[in-house]
């Protein structure tokens, strides 16, 4: 593998990483905000 | 050919970024899945807390995503064949074809079990339904046998409304059915007018559109029925007392429009190197009538109310 392609493999790692970090973040709030809503109702 | 004798399972030749597992989705199909989804919801009667409206919606929106994964999967090798799809990240060996399917599954399943556990039950069984119809009754079984697969193909698409009306309502009415039969009857002439002027790229791939089997003046012909029946259905909504006055004024010049675009289409025959005018017209047009007929549905129901029949 030459270093140009070490080094897209990196980046686009580096992209998959943030992505799945803020998917995640996303999904932890949502949970949050749906807890609150449904113990809301009770 | 079955899944795993398809020549797109090789390893990959360049590393697949976030954006491809973006495209996986159908972002532009899914724009429109999402808009359909959220209008049946804000159409609906009663009330449902916002932040479990959004939810609903985003498990359509990822229901569909997951769809869209899915059918990639399935058809690489197609997609390779077809200049308007040969660009996709499978074909193009920016991801092996497993991730594409472990993608899609992760996608349909969290969809369903969320929108169980945070909206209710009937909507997570129908948007399962909605996913499967999709995946495997549409793209697996149809899509290569029938040139009828745009017909009931179609519902799979029509299910986004009446899964956003009963994320509300917790059941199934009569309207959410008017709303999926809308999408219904708009699918054939939709996607059989992009058919015609794409007719060679489909006709290379092997899959058997209507304009390939059945010839252009059939299609002509069909396309122009169902737009006659979907001027009915369109209708219909305001007929039974489930929308009022803005949708079915709104309902009847749109609807109007779209047969009178169906006509030119209907009564000419394709010259050699014809640009297609008429079937582009009217291709863009059916985007922009779907849109706009379930704008007016959410107008009249934010205005005016709910219906009577809703």
């Amino acid at each position: 593998m030459t270093p140009e392609e070490q080094e897209a493999l990196k980046r686009a790692r580096r992209g998959r990483n943030v992505a799945l970090g803020l998917l995640l973040l996303g999904v932890i709030v949502l949970f949050y905000a749906i807890t609150l809503v449904k113990f809301g109702h009770h | 050919m079955t899944a795993t004798t398809m020549p797109f399972a090789a390893p990959t030749a360049l590393p697949s970024e976030w954006r491809d597992y973006f495209a996986l989705t159908k972002p532009r199909v899914m724009s429109l899945v999402v808009f359909t989804g959220l209008c049946g919801l804000l159409a609906a009667p009663g009330h449902i807390n916002p932040v479990l409206g959004f939810t609903a919606v985003l498990c359509i929106a990822i229901g569909a995503g997951g769809a869209g994964a899915l059918n990639q999967w399935w058809e690489a090798d197609l997609d390779a064949r077809m200049k308007r799809t040969a660009q996709r990240p499978v074909p193009q060996g920016r991801m092996p074809r497993s991730n594409a399917r472990d993608f899609g599954v992760a996608l349909a399943v969290a969809s369903v079990l969320l929108m169980g556990l945070a909206v209710n039950t009937l909507a997570a069984a129908i948007l399962a339904v909605s996913i499967l119809y999709y995946a495997v009754v549409y793209t697996i079984w149809l899509k290569p046998r029938t040139p009828q697969n745009i017909v009931i193909g179609g519902g799979a698409g029509a299910f986004p409304p009446l899964i956003g009306w009963v994320a509300v309502t917790g059941h199934i009415t009569l309207m959410p059915v008017l709303l999926f039969a809308i999408i219904f009857m708009w699918t054939p002439p939709h996607f059989w007018a992009l058919a015609l002027f794409v007719k060679s790229d489909y006709a290379k791939a092997g899959v058997p559109m209507m304009p390939v089997v059945k010839g252009e003046a059939s299609t002509r012909r069909q396309i122009l029925a169902y737009a006659v029946i979907l001027f009915l259905v369109g209708l219909a909504p305001w007929w039974v007392g489930g929308a009022g006055a803005i949708y079915g004024v709104a309902a009847l010049i749109l609807s109007g429009v779209f047969v009178a675009l169906c006509f030119p289409v209907a009564l000419r025959r394709a010259e050699e190197g014809d640009r297609m005018k008429p079937e582009k017209r009217l291709f863009a047009y059916s985007v922009l009538y779907l849109f706009a007929l379930f704008t007016a549905l959410v107008a009249d129901r934010l205005i005016l109310g709910p219906g009577l029949a809703a």
